[in-house]
Formats: structure tokens, sequence, C-alpha cells
């Protein structure tokens, strides 16, 4: 009777699991060693092994090197056979909204954009939603660590970097509110919206009103000493860390006079990290932006030349201009659908491949470079002995739609689950029409 | 001089009291005295005539006789003219003189989409009714500054709504007795694509929709005409009266008009089409289409490059406008478009005629200028026996001028209109510039003066310029001013008597210490002769940008053409039964694939070497929206009568930046917004061509039909409009279905039967003759349209999105409905939560005929990427995923015999990659459609060069024009708006 009703409780448990809770549940721990062998591993810093073999254990890449050479296993080592196949480094994707919203056109679902001008001391981390069934949608095209940002006003709020396979955001962070996101003043603004054309002009004098305005609000928070002050501010607080070099500023930008303009911002206020998010004319800035060691997230090269009279090609081939320029160079994914869309940065990646690149050097802008401008590159975004094991194998060219096919992923050496709402529903109607 | 100025009074004293009259005088008696007028010693000017020097004679306001010589009688009052021109006044034909438009505050507010008027069409915005008479008030200011330009005649409208009614042929002259300015109270009847403003009824939000509404009024009419029908509907009635009127279209773009002349030519009616002044750039239609052209000359201004960053958003397209548009008029004569001019458009009266003596700089003869704003108009609106011309009988309407009006410095003394007099210009009639000097050792005083100043430029002390302050006192003017190496500390005064005559001018000095001098100046006319010396090189014609086509960034010079390609060893992927090859060749001759083998040779064929390439059929996007000036005719849930063929956009960059991505065919798809849309265009993407030539002639028809959040307005709107729910959705169908039915029986039953153009397209879609592509996402919905369909006996075509197909793909099986859908787009809004990127995979394996689209201008260039997801995400072959952007759209498109893989006798839409066609690192290189190589890497960077040249070129020109001091435009960047299904456009 007994073990009769708690195998039942079994039961009901676990199709209240099933039916309820669609969302994978996060990998366990690491126990064993895993050996991953025969594979050829890129590096995600340009280097590339055939027929590899890499180790991990606790989390941690223990060796990399050829798959013949004779390196001691550890004990209990799993072997993984992965010949013919690619090891990468996860996907580093910045920039993102992943986990703020489910869906777009259903407001109760959005929490990207709090109302304000000026907030820095807005956090993205604690609204992260890690069960989000677009966040898992992720994990099988190797995506598997995002910067979670703020949109909207002048200064969107903190963002934080964290593991895309989680409970909770406390599990999910990498790097706890590491930067803050500032929306550069345009130097354009709207004047009509006739003849399904926005009309744009250059407007200098609201421009320049309103670059004061932030540089005022940056000299203040400079001048910010809490313990001079009965209360405390917040938001000041939140935008200390800047000057000091403990939080990077990014700053969305496109245009010249805008990143003119960040160029001297830098210098005048001293602040140490500033990267450029969006960057579409810095070409013309490029030996600048090296000199003052700015980084450019270049936007998703699967966009539109932003004019008629552009190349046709310039959106694919700007990050590798850039890239050519000096430049450290990643890809963020912002614009319309970008959440859903995230999943296909490995593609955004391989398009700069198609423009100029060699392969390696497109794959190292969504690991290595894109792990450098978060700040996470002492553990993520290459496969180095000592580095966290956060990688996958994927059958074949992982920046190519008909390669990326993942058969294993891990985050800091857990095996992560490839299964998502997606691939249940995949499953369950191939069954009905097997039946 | 004088005596003509003193003349000119007295004249007005006299004209003022006219014969038969009946009007009562209140503020006097009345005067019984008729003046005969005698304008002696003119130069007559007549379009398409030799002017000659002649008197003219004007009795109530007409011309009574025209001769060199006319003898005076005693009761004339004569006006010697004295070798000064007579003209015509001119006519224009779209004019909004004395009308004051319309404001939102007047306008009625209804539901947003009955109609709010009683006894009235069922759309506010056909108001044939209106009459501009019952709006039209003589505005002095305004026709002051026509008559000044030459302007005495104007036909003007109340611009409001898409039928305006009728427009009114006014005299600019004020009614005074038996003055009367109306010439004509209906003159012609107007129309535009614009709404009203005194209504909210939403439909119709676009110009398809209202080229539809036009289409519906014109058949209601017919209809209403010959039947007796139980109410009266004014706005018909009105509208039936009107047929026979000359009928005047207004358009503010080039593609517009070219819509406008589409209806008219549909209905037998040659409108007069006011265009936008850039013509050049659509001659081959308008040449072919013959319609009169009523062309504004409100040039685009130079732009303000006061930024360096700025220079570079000026779009080519804007520049090059701004270039040629002074070569607009020239061009429209050269290729014998007929034209009239309007100053319609010009913000400032006082352009006009600079602008037009520019259009004849740039080749425009001015005869045919003078026709075309005088006997042509007058024509075009059948009262040639009226105005127009200077002849016996017609109105005294013409202007009198110092020189020749095409003259840069003539001037218009007076203008006569009906008799009466307007005295413009009597301080300018003596046209002085030039230089005038002193001859007088002490004072070697000279001045100068420009063309249209009353009041020196210049003044000259030993040919030495100085300053001076200058102020005019009446009709003199004083100038005061320092001589440098005057012994005399202190300022001269100079005073210059109004000049009597051009020889010379009388002037007083009053020297510092306050001696007066009267001096004389004498005309220098050597400085005259060596100004029109300049002027004589002014007279070479400018240069302008050549027009490409498109006219603007990547268009060609001359479109291409057919010829015989020979590639030679590709890796081709057919499509057919030799699937995908290695090594082979094809021929393309007379825009069709010609041969496919090993080894084929041909002679004068270019060889395009393919090794280590492949060769594939253009892809065919089943869902776009680029190419399309309109998306969506959201005021009506159902919309089958629109039509994107109504609005295709052959100038969007996005049709180079799809052959460039390998695309060549599309379906130009209405918008989501109803349950049932518009009918598609199925074009072919032959970039520079006209609209129309854009069309695959051999394609079936097809309609959008919409389920799902965007028709129920989920998230906009009022709430009024059916349906709000997915079940009133099912209803729509039903009900408009039935509707259709019953249209056939009173089609077959009634010869007089009304006309319906919704219902007709819906007939077809009942009867199987035209073909559903079904925007879909859940699976309900698309089972319910599926069972529709069977109840009516009919299948649905295409369902395209069908992001939950997968759900029911045996049920879509079954009915035989095809699936076009997003390769993993999701999570945008609540009904494609559960779409799922394995849904091609899915369908594929069950049977379904399978595609891929975009729906999306930056994704449609990448389809060749989105077709390989299905590798990644279905796991369909190579061969087969291929096929989802090509053979598999042509089939669901019912163009599969014609496009859509490799195979002889197919058409020769081919595109060569330079990789794995499916691979993320694949360029298209080259991109034919019938045989013509519309895209081409090497061409491309070519055109990059050439329009980086002229850019720098046309900016240095408008840099160049703004300093020599042309008023200038704003930069201002067009920014597109990308569309997609659900992009709502309102046309304002």
């Amino acid at each position: 009777m007994k073990s009769f009703h708690s195998t039942s409780l079994l039961i009901i448990l676990l199709l209240f699991t099933i039916s309820v809770k669609a969302q994978q549940t996060p990998g366990a721990i690491q126990k064993n060693a895993i050996s991953i062998q025969g594979a050829t591993l890129h590096n995600g810093k340009g280097g590339v092994i055939k027929n590899s073999r890499i180790d991990f254990n606790n989390g941690k890449i223990t060796y990399i090197g050829q798959n013949n050479e004779k390196h001691p296993l550890a004990t209990d080592t799993k072997i993984i056979k992965a010949n013919n196949q690619h090891i990468y480094p996860g996907f580093v994707v910045p920039n993102s909204t992943l986990g703020l919203v489910e869906i777009d056109a259903v407001k109760a679902s959005k929490d990207e954009n709090e109302t304000g001008s000026f907030l820095p001391h807005i956090r993205s981390l604690i609204a992260y939603n890690t069960e989000s069934k677009v966040v898992e949608s992720m994990r099988p095209n190797g995506v598997l660590i995002a910067e979670i940002t703020p949109r909207g006003g002048r200064i969107s709020g903190t963002s934080s970097v964290v593991q895309l396979d989680a409970w909770n955001w406390e599990d999910a962070y990498i790097n706890k509110d590491h930067g803050i996101h500032l929306n550069w003043p345009s130097v354009y603004k709207r004047i009509s919206h006739l003849d399904k054309k926005k009309k744009i002009t250059q407007d200098l004098e609201n421009y320049t009103k309103e670059v004061n305005k932030l540089t005022f609000y940056f000299e203040q928070a400079k001048s910010y000493r809490s313990k001079e002050i009965g209360t405390k501010s917040i938001a000041f607080e939140a935008v200390k860390p800047v000057f000091s070099g403990n939080k990077t500023l990014y700053i969305h930008a496109n245009t010249k006079q805008q990143i003119a303009d960040i160029l001297l911002f830098k210098e005048e206020l001293q602040i140490p990290k500033i990267v450029v998010v969006g960057g579409y004319e810095a070409l013309s800035f490029a030996s600048e932006l090296k000199k003052a060691q700015i980084p450019v997230l270049v936007n998703r090269p699967h966009s539109l030349p932003r004019q008629d009279d552009e190349d046709y090609d310039a959106p694919f081939k700007l990050a590798t201009q850039l890239t050519q320029a000096g430049l450290l160079v990643g890809l963020e994914p912002s614009g319309d659908m970008e959440r859903m869309n995230a999943r296909n940065l490995p593609f955004y990646a391989g398009t700069c491949a198609a423009y100029g690149l060699s392969k390696e050097e497109a794959l190292q802008l969504i690991t290595y470079n894109n792990a450098q401008i978060l700040g996470i590159n002492s553990n993520y975004g290459s496969l180095e002995v000592g580095k966290s094991a956060t990688l996958f194998i994927s059958e074949g060219d992982a920046l190519d739609m008909r390669g990326n096919k993942l058969t294993h992923a891990f985050i800091d050496g857990r095996a992560v689950s490839l299964k998502t709402h997606q691939t249940k529903l995949y499953d369950r109607y191939k069954n009905k029409y097997k039946k | 001089m004088r005596n003509l100025l003193t003349y000119f009074g007295i004249l007005l004293l006299f004209t003022t009291a006219k014969a038969q009259e009946y009007f009562p005088k209140n503020d006097g008696v009345k005067s019984r005295y008729d003046a005969y007028t005698l304008y002696q010693n003119a130069i007559i000017h007549n379009p398409n005539e030799k002017p000659f020097k002649g008197d003219l004679l004007v009795f109530k306001g007409k011309i009574v006789k025209i001769a060199k010589q006319i003898a005076v009688e005693d009761n004339y009052i004569s006006i010697n003219l004295d070798g000064k021109h007579l003209y015509p006044s001119f006519i224009d034909l779209t004019s909004e003189f004395g009308i004051k438009k319309p404001t939102k505050e007047q306008a009625k507010k209804g539901n947003g989409y009955d109609a709010t008027r009683t006894g009235h069409y069922w759309n506010d915005h056909i108001r044939p009714e209106t009459n501009a008479s019952h709006f039209f008030e003589y505005e002095e200011e305004e026709a002051k500054k026509l008559l000044q330009i030459g302007f005495g005649v104007v036909n003007t409208h109340y611009p409001d709504g898409i039928m305006r009614g009728t427009s009114s042929l006014v005299s600019l002259v004020k009614n005074q007795g038996a003055i009367q300015s109306i010439i004509k109270k209906k003159a012609s009847t107007v129309l535009s694509f614009d709404k009203s403003i005194l209504s909210n009824q939403m439909y119709p939000t676009s110009t398809m929709g209202a080229m539809a509404l036009i289409r519906q009024t014109y058949l209601d009419a017919n209809w209403y005409k010959n039947n007796i029908s139980d109410y009266q509907d004014l706005a018909l009635e009105a509208l039936i009266k009107q047929e026979n009127l000359p009928q005047i279209f207004i358009t503010d773009n080039g593609l517009d008009e070219l819509r406008a002349i589409k209806i008219g030519e549909e209905f037998g009616k040659k409108y007069l089409v006011k265009g936008n002044g850039f013509e050049f750039e659509n001659l081959s239609t308008l040449r072919k289409m013959g319609n009169t052209i009523i062309a504004p000359l409100d040039f685009p201004k130079p732009y303000t490059i006061s930024h360096p960053h700025v220079a570079e958003k000026i779009s080519l397209k804007k520049l090059k406008r701004w270039d040629q548009a002074p070569a607009n008029l020239m061009l429209l004569y050269k290729n014998e478009i007929p034209f009239t001019i309007t100053t319609h458009g010009l913000d400032d009266l006082s352009s006009f005629k600079s602008n037009l003596l520019l259009a004849i700089k740039y080749g425009l003869p001015q005869e045919v200028a003078l026709a075309s704003l005088t006997s042509l108009p007058a024509k075009l609106l059948r009262q040639n026996n009226k105005i127009g011309s200077l002849h016996t009988e017609k109105l005294a309407n013409f202007f009198i001028t110092d020189t020749p009006y095409f003259n840069e410095n003539s001037n218009v003394l007076a203008h006569v209109v009906q008799g009466k007099l307007h005295n413009l210009n009597a301080l300018e009639t003596l046209n002085i510039a030039g230089k005038y000097s002193v001859n007088h050792k002490d004072f070697p005083l000279s001045l100068v003066y420009g063309p249209e100043k009353k009041q020196p430029t210049k003044l000259l002390w030993n040919e030495e310029e100085i300053d001076f302050k200058h102020k005019q006192l009446g009709k003199d003017q004083t100038l005061v001013f320092e001589i440098p190496e005057s012994n005399e500390m202190g300022m001269y005064r100079l005073l210059i008597e109004a000049p009597r005559e051009k020889k010379r001018l009388n002037i007083w000095l009053n020297t510092p210490n306050g001696k007066q001098r009267k001096l004389t100046a004498v005309r220098d006319e050597n400085f005259k002769k060596k100004q029109a010396k300049n002027e004589q090189e002014d007279l070479e014609k400018p240069n302008f940008s050549p027009i490409s086509f498109p006219n603007m960034a990547y268009g060609f010079k001359t479109l291409p053409e057919t010829k015989k390609f020979l590639i030679k060893n590709a890796t081709l992927w057919t499509n057919e039964e030799l699937g995908i090859i290695e090594n082979y060749d094809v021929l393309i001759k007379d825009g069709l694939i010609h041969k496919i083998g090993r080894d084929l040779s041909s002679r004068n064929a270019i060889i395009i070497d393919a090794t280590g390439k492949h060769l594939t059929s253009g892809i065919i996007d089943e869902h776009s929206h680029i190419a399309a000036s309109a998306v969506n005719e959201a005021g009506h849930n159902s919309t089958a009568e629109v039509q994107m063929e109504d609005v295709i956009d052959p100038t969007d960059i996005n049709i180079y930046r799809n052959l460039a991505g390998g695309v060549t065919t599309i379906q130009l798809l209405h918008g989501s917004a109803n349950p049932i849309g518009g009918q598609s265009a199925i074009l072919k993407l032959r970039w520079g061509h006209q609209p129309d030539e854009l069309i695959f002639k051999q394609a079936p028809k097809f309609i959008k039909f919409a389920l799902g959040e965007n028709v129920k307005q989920s998230n906009w709107g009022n709430g009024y409009r059916f349906p709000q729910t997915r079940m009133g959705v099912e209803q729509v169908y039903i009900d408009y279905f039935n509707q259709a039915l019953a249209y056939e029986q009173e089609k077959n039953n009634n010869s007089t039967y009304r006309k319906d153009i919704e219902l007709e397209t819906l007939l077809e879609i009942v009867r199987s003759k035209r073909f559903i592509s079904c925007h879909s996402y859940v699976q309900s919905e698309i089972n319910m349209l599926m069972k529709v369909a069977e109840q009516f006996g009919f299948t649905v075509n295409t369902f395209t999105h069908i992001l939950e197909g997968y759900k029911v793909a045996d049920k879509m099986k079954k009915h035989g409905a095809g699936a076009s859908t997003f390769s993993d787009w999701w999570a945008y809004k609540y009904e494609v939560n559960d779409a799922i990127p394995y849904n091609a995979g899915i369908l594929h394996n069950q049977g379904v005929v399978t595609a891929i689209n975009s729906d999306d201008a930056e994704m449609s260039r990448r389809l060749n990427q989105e077709a390989a997801k299905t590798i990644k995400y279905g796991g369909l072959s190579e061969e087969d995923a291929w096929k989802t952007v090509t053979l598999n759209p042509a089939k669901l498109l019912h163009i599969d015999k014609y496009v859509g893989s490799i195979k002889e006798g197919k058409h020769a839409d081919l595109v060569l990659w330079s990789d794995h066609p499916l691979s993320i690192y694949a360029k298209a290189e080259k991109t034919f459609v019938d045989g013509k190589l519309y895209f081409d890497l090497e061409k491309d960077k070519l055109l990059r060069a050439q329009n980086n040249t002229l850019k720098n070129k046309l900016i240095q020109k408008t840099l160049d024009a703004s300093q020599s001091g042309s008023e200038t435009q704003d930069v201002v960047e067009d920014e597109k708006i990308l569309m997609h299904c659900d992009t709502l456009e309102e046309r304002i």
C-alpha cells in the first residue's frame, strides 16, 4: 500500500513536472571528468586543432591537445567520441534582452524598458526570467552566455552577464551588474511621417543641449561623495564604478558626430572602459577608437543598409572592415525580434566570414571578442586549460545553418539539455503522424 | 510714359460701366457710357503666331478688333503702348485661388467606418457634388501676385477629397457691377488620391483603396444612370452630370501620376494629370499613354550643406532630381508629351518666371512655353473661343510687358482682365539697368543699376566702388556717402530724381560744406553691351546628370538587354530529374533556358566560366512586401477589390538588394489587416522598368486572406469593426461567399446589374479562378478556413506563415493546401507561441508543398540561408531544402511551368553563386531575369564607383549654387519604413 502510494505519488509528480513545467531542468554539477576526442576544436581565439582531445573536470578545462598524444585520463572519465564533429566555446551574445520579454505583442510580458530617462540604478538581472521559452531556445544553436540589457531612456540601466542554464537569476549570473547602457543623444530628429517614409533632419542645437545635459550628469556623478550627503543617491552610486573601471560604459551610438563626441567624452571624463554599441559609421574614426581602446559591438549583419545609396553588403562587411582597421569587434543582435533571433548569432558571424573575415576570425567575434567586451574573458569565450568548460559539440560547421547541429553542450562542465518547448512540440507531432 | 499712367487712371472709371448690366448701382448713379479702349502700337504676341506690331480695340470686356492699324474714332480712349508687348493672359488649370481649405475642425465625426453624410454616396471621400464657385471669394493680394507673373485666368477648385467636384474658371478680376469673374462655373471635374479632411471615414486608407473606390464609383454612376433607383444619390447624380467635362487628376508623385492615368484608361477618360515635375523619370509610359501633363515649376532648391556629415545623407536620387528638374519641360516637349504649366506647388509665386526661364534655358522653346500657358489650357477646357489668345470676340484678358516676356529683365507693367486694367508696375515702367556716369572732372561719379533693383547696386568714384547708404523718398532716392580722397571732410548727399528716360538721370549733389550742384548722369552704352555679351555666354545649354533607370543609385544607364549567354562548368541545381549535377553548361537564348548539357558551345554567346560555382534557378519569395507603395487597405473587413498591381513601386532599392540575394520573382501580397485582403501582384524583379512591366504576365490571379490577431485588431482599433474574435472571422467568410453567389445569380439574370468589383473578385475565388494565400498561425482557424472553403466547393491554395501548420499537416494534405512559412520566426505575438522551426520539415514530410518565405525586405535577400535552416531543423535533404525557395513556391503560385527549375524552355531566371547556395558563405554573383543580367557583382562595383563620382559632383554643384546665393533647403533623409503584413499606413 505504502509502496503503491509512493509510486503513484511519483507518477503524479512526474506527470506534474512534464505537463506544468515545460522548461528544461538545469544540468547537474559535473561529477565525472569528461574527455571529448576526435573532433576539430576551434578555441575561439583563432586556433584550430584537428583530431583533438579536450578534457574537463569540476567545470574546468584540464587538457587540450591532439587526440593521439599520450596524456593521462582522470579516473572515471566519461569519453565522448566526436570524430568528424566540431567543438566550440559557448557563443556569447551581448546586448540582448533575453528573459526580459516573453512575447513582443503582449504588454504584460514586457520588462525591458523602465519609465524615465536617467536610470543607471535599474538592474536587469533581477527581472531576468531563467525559465523563458525563448532563453532555452538559444542552447541548441550554441548560444550559452548572454548579457541581459535593459532598453530605453538616456541611461537604460545596469546589465549583467548570465549563463543560459539556471534555476534562478542568482545561479545564472557570471558577471553581476557589470555595465551601464547609455543611449547617446541623436544628431537627427524625425520631422514627419508622410509618404511611408520617416523624414529625418539634423538637429545640432537640440543635440548639443542633450550632450551637455548628459556630460553634466556624469560630472556630477564623478564628484559624488556618498559620505558627504545625507541621503544616498542610488543613481550616482550606480554610475560611480564607471570612473574606476569597475563597470563598463556601453554607449549605443551609430553616427560620426556621436562617435566623435564619445571620444571627447571619454577623454574629458577619464572613463577607463567604454564600448560603442552599434557603430554603423565607426569606420571613419577607426584609428581614434583604436587609440582610445574603445571596442565596437557591431549590430547584427543581417540588417539592411540605412540608405538607398549604400553598398548592398554594407552591414555584411562592417565587422570585417572594423576588424581589419585594428579594432576589437564583437557582434550584437539588437533590433526587430531581437530575442528569438539571438539564436542566429552564429549565422551573423558566418555572414562576416562570407564578407572578408576568415572563419576563425568570424568565430572569434562571438566568442573571445564578445567575452572580452563583457569582461568575462578570464573564464569564458575561449577554450584554454584552466578556463570554464563552457562549450558544445556540433555535427558540422556551427557558423553555417547546415552544420550547426548540436549533440552536446556544457556550461561550467554541466551537461546542458538541448531540448526546448519547440523540440518537444516537434517530437510530439512527429509521433502523431507516425501513428 | 506719364501720359500712359494718367490714361490708366481714367480708364478705370469707364471700364466699370458696361452695357446690358442688371446689377443695381447702390453707391451712385449708373453711367450709361461705354468706352472703347484702343491699345495702339503694341507688339502683339499670340501662341503659334508670329508677333506683329498692331492695335487692339477693347469694348465691353472683349476684344472687338485687332489689326495692324486701327483708325481712332472720337469715342475711343487710346493708349499708345509705344512698342510694348501684349500677351494673352496665362491660364492655370490647377489652382486653389480664392478657396479657403477646409479644416479638421469642420469634419463630421463618425465611427470611422460608416459614411457620415445623408443622401450621398456610401463613401465620404467621393464629393462630386462640390462646386468651387460656392466657396469662391476673390483674394485681391493673391490675384495681384498672379497678375504680376502673367496669369489672368485660373481654374480653381475645392482641394478636398478624392472626387473633388467641379472647378470654376475665373478671371482674376474683382466683381464690380457688370464685371463678374466667373467665366465658367463648372469648367472641369477634379480628382486626387487624397481623402477628404471633412470626414473620419477610414476607407480608403491606401492609394490602392482610393483607386478601387474611384473604379467602383464610376461603375456605380453607370449603373445609377440606367436604373430607376428607389432613392436619390446626390453624389452620383452630380458625377453623372460631369461625365463630359474635362477631367483633371491631381497627384504629387510620379507613381501616382501613372496610377491616375491607368484608371482613366480603364474608363475611357484621358485625365489631364497634374504631375510632380519629375516626369522625365517615366517618359516611356507617359509617351505611350499620351495624357496631357499639368506640370509644376517648383524645382527643388539646392541643399544646405552646412555640416560635413550631412552631405552624405542626401540621396543620389534627390541630388539628381534637383539637378535634372529644370530639364523636365524640355524632355516632355522632346518626347511629344503635351503639357501645360501650373503655379501649383510654388510656395513663392515670384519664382515662377525665373523657373520658367530656367526651363527655357534647358531647351524648352519659348513658343511652346507660351502655348502651354495660353492656347493649350484654353483648348483643354474647351474655352478657346473666349480665352487663350488675342483674337476678336475673345475676352480682353492680356498683359503688357516692357520687353518681351521671356527676357530676363522684362516686367509686367499692367494686366487687363475682362477689359479692366490692373496697373501693376508703374514705377518700374522704365528699366534702367545699366551704368550711368557723371562726366565732370571734379565729380567722377558713376551709378550702376541691376536688372530688378530700383536702387543703384553700386556707386563708383573714379571707377572705385565706395560704400553708401540709400533712402527712398517717394519716387526720388538719396544716397549718403563719403569720398575717400576728398578735401572736404564729411558726408556727401546725392538726390536722384525719378527717371524719366533711359538716357540720363538728373541728380543733385550736396557736398559736405553745404553746396548744391545739379548734375547729369549719362547712360554708358558700352556697359550694356558688355553685359549682353555675358548673357550670350549664359545661353549655352546647361548640363544635367543623365537620367537612369530607375533614376537613383544603382539605376541603369540603359536597361539590360536579352543576350546569348553560355554558362560553362557549373554545378547545376536543376530541381529536376537530373538533380544536382557537376560540370554542366547552360545556354541562355531569347530570355529562355535554351539548352542544358556538357561541353555545349555556341557561336557569339557570351561565355561565363562557372568552374567551382553553382548555378540555380532564381529564388521565388511567396510572401513579399517590397516594391510596394502600400501594403494594407485597412478600411473594411473585406477589401477584395484592391489590387497590389496598382501600387507597385519599381524604384524600391530593395528590388536591387533582392536581386543581389538571388531573388527573381516575388508575390507582392496585401497585408493582413482584414480577413479578406487585396489582390496580389506577382512580379519579376525587373529593376529599372516601369511599374506595370514588372508584372509576371503568365501568373494566375491571387488574393490575400488573413486570420487571427491582426484581423481582429488585437492591439489597435476602436472595437467597432467586425470581427473582433476568431469566431467572427468565420462568419465574415461565409457571409461574403454567400453574397458572391447571390451576386452571380443577379449577374446571370439581370442585364442591368450593378457591377461590384469586390464581389466579382470573391466570385472568382468561389469558382476557383483566383487562388488564396492566407496569412495564418493557429491550427483552429486554419482548419476553419479549409472547412469553409470545402463548404463552398473550392480549395485554399496556400496558407502563408502557417506556423502551426505542423499540427494540422494531415488535414492540409487532405484538403490540398500548400504551405509557405518562416524558417524560424516566433515569439513576437501570442499566436506564435507554438511556432516551431521544425514546421517546414513536418509539413514537407507529410507531403504538403512547402515553401520558405520572407515577409521582410531584409530576410528576403538571404532566403537561401533561410532554406538551409530546414536542413538544421527539419532534416530535409539539400535538394529538398533548396526547392523550398524555388520550385515549391513556383508550384504554390502555379508558375512552375515557367520558373522554379533549370529546364530547357523555362524562363532564364538564374543565379550564379560563389559557393554552395545553401551555405552561409555563398554570394550571388550574377542574377538573370528573362535571360537579362540584372545583377552582376562586377557591375555592382562599377555602379558604386559611378554613384560616388556623380554624388560628389552634384554635392559640389549644390554647394556652388548655395554659395552663389540661391535659396537652399535643409537636408532631409528619408528613412524607409520597411513593410510587413501588419504595416498600417494611413494616407493623409
